[in-house]
């Protein structure tokens, strides 16, 4: 119990804090529905992956890498706004995912917990896929944020200044993809654009600064995780939910402190 | 005198889908030239800007930069999404890291006072300030300026033209700019180029202004304000072979 307990904190620590600093950048683009096509892509991943016999997490993150890059090529050329496109791109392989898992495991018993992830569940395979993606993202979030923020204000000036625009945001997207394709082992399909989103949206209210709110879009995440999985063992209600509700709840005490101290 | 030029667009088109933007512009920046581009609404001229520094690509026709060249570009709008925080200082520092550059920068165009300050919450003259400042971060050669009074009250776009013309004789950059305010284009600028698609005319400001394709864009009342205000150039008529690009009257 001790050691599920731990791990369960460990992984969801190490990638909602992730998820809390990059997904700032989701916040900044308006790009929310980006993290859902990735998520249902991570579906249809799973799914494949049971057939091709490739593990889980593993078939997931190779998944949620090639939407990504398949978004980042079509969005120069189809000539159609990004979020038509990633309408496309989700719910085709929402659909597909779905379809998948319903015909391996008849009875739905595996849908429920690849919906809603199964944080008390994380095996050492998951934990250990989890450290080395989450290194991987950290180091080259650090190495790219100047390049990322400077995109994130105005592309133009960005280009001008000489930024590598295209390679910048094919990695940033790339960088989402993987945590995506990670962290669907702890909240699940429908939950893991709120890891992305939601801590950002609750520091934002607190911030001054771009840093400023990464890191405690980072902090607020790994609080969430932390209050769900307590509720989670307090109370026996599902976890990733829960960690999700500990968020919106978060989100909520951030504002209101915001509110309070304008005035 | 043969003046060294700083870039070069030789026969631009553009176009998107059926639509033809740009039907094969031709033009030259001298060093330190100013040269206004003036035209309708959608002749194209935000996008001949963005051709000359790679931030479009031609459907047919090339562009030469001095290799190396320094581009300061102020765009004409700046979408930065409320939910990110953001004050000046910080928006400068995206160009430069050093703080004491960016205060002597901001000082010099005025906004050295707004450093703190949430870019959300800046007025629309200082916006333009800060754009201008952030141009003039790289140190340029050549500063591209896509309508720089927009969203400026009357009395703020008297000093923010004076404004430009006094950095750019400080700096001895060239600038290319886009303004739809006639009556200062023609004052202080060396180079009009009248766009509508095409390369309707171009050279000195009044020659321009006697221009039949000119004359029948801007209309004549425009074109004899404009006469008032450069009678004082009337001696360089003679400069009539200064035309830069192709010289074609249509009507």
């Amino acid at each position: 119990m001790d050691e599920l307990l731990w791990r369960a904190a460990a992984a969801g620590v190490g990638v909602a804090g992730l998820a809390g600093a990059l997904g700032c950048f989701l916040v900044w683009r308006r790009m929310a529905f980006f993290g859902d096509t990735l998520s249902h892509a991570a579906l249809l991943g799973v799914a494949l992956g049971l057939f091709l016999n490739i593990a889980a997490p593993l078939a997931a993150l190779g998944l949620c890498l090639g939407v990504a890059s398949l978004f980042a090529w079509a969005e120069r050329r189809a000539g159609l706004a990004s979020d038509t496109l990633l309408a496309v791109i989700a719910h085709g392989s929402l659909a597909a995912g779905v379809i998948a898992v319903s015909l391996l495991s008849p009875r739905g018993g595996g849908l429920e917990s690849l919906l809603f992830g199964e944080l008390l569940a994380v095996g050492d395979t998951e934990l250990l896929l989890i450290s080395v993606v989450g290194l991987v993202v950290a180091l080259v979030s650090a190495r790219c944020w100047r390049d990322w923020l400077s995109i994130a204000v105005d592309e133009d000036l960005a280009r001008i200044e000489g930024v590598a625009v295209e390679r910048a945001r094919l990695l940033q997207l790339l960088c989402i993809a993987a945590l995506v394709g990670v962290a669907m082992n702890v909240v699940g399909v429908l939950l893991v654009t709120a890891l992305l989103i939601v801590p950002p949206a609750a520091a934002r209210a607190l911030s001054r600064s771009p840093e400023q709110m990464a890191a405690l879009g980072a902090v607020l995440g790994a609080l969430a995780v932390l209050a769900g999985l307590g509720l989670s063992v307090a109370a026996d209600t599902p976890a990733g939910p829960s960690v999700v509700a500990g968020a919106c709840v978060l989100f909520a005490l951030c504002h209101s402190a915001a509110a309070l101290r304008r005035g | 005198m043969s003046a060294p030029f700083l870039l070069e667009a030789r026969e631009l088109s553009y176009r998107t889908g059926a639509h033809l933007i740009l039907d094969r512009v031709s033009l030259r920046l001298h060093q330190e030239e100013i040269l206004t581009l003036i035209g309708p609404n959608g002749a194209g001229k935000t996008t001949l800007l963005k051709l000359l520094i790679d931030l479009a690509q031609p459907s047919s026709g090339s562009v030469w930069r001095r290799e190396g060249l320094r581009v300061g570009y102020m765009p004409q709008k700046l979408h930065i999404d409320a939910a990110m925080p953001l004050s000046a200082g910080r928006f400068l520092q995206v160009a430069e890291r050093g703080m004491a550059r960016v205060r002597e920068v901001a000082d010099e165009v005025g906004v050295g006072h707004l450093l703190q300050t949430p870019i959300a919450a800046v007025s629309g003259g200082e916006l333009q300030r800060l754009l201008l400042a952030r141009a003039l971060l790289r140190d340029p050669e050549l500063l591209l300026l896509d309508e720089p009074v927009q969203g400026v009250d009357i009395a703020g776009q008297a000093e923010l033209y004076a404004l430009i013309r006094e950095v750019r004789s400080r700096h001895r950059c060239a600038v290319l700019m886009i303004s739809h305010d006639l009556h200062v284009v023609m004052a202080s600028t060396d180079t009009v180029l009248c766009l509508n698609r095409h390369v309707c005319c171009a050279g000195r400001p009044e020659v321009v202004s006697h221009d039949p394709a000119y004359l029948q864009l801007f209309g004549r009342q425009a074109a004899e304000q404009i006469a008032v205000y450069t009678h004082h150039h009337d001696h360089a008529h003679d400069m009539h072979g200064n035309v830069i690009g192709e010289h074609h009257h249509h009507g």
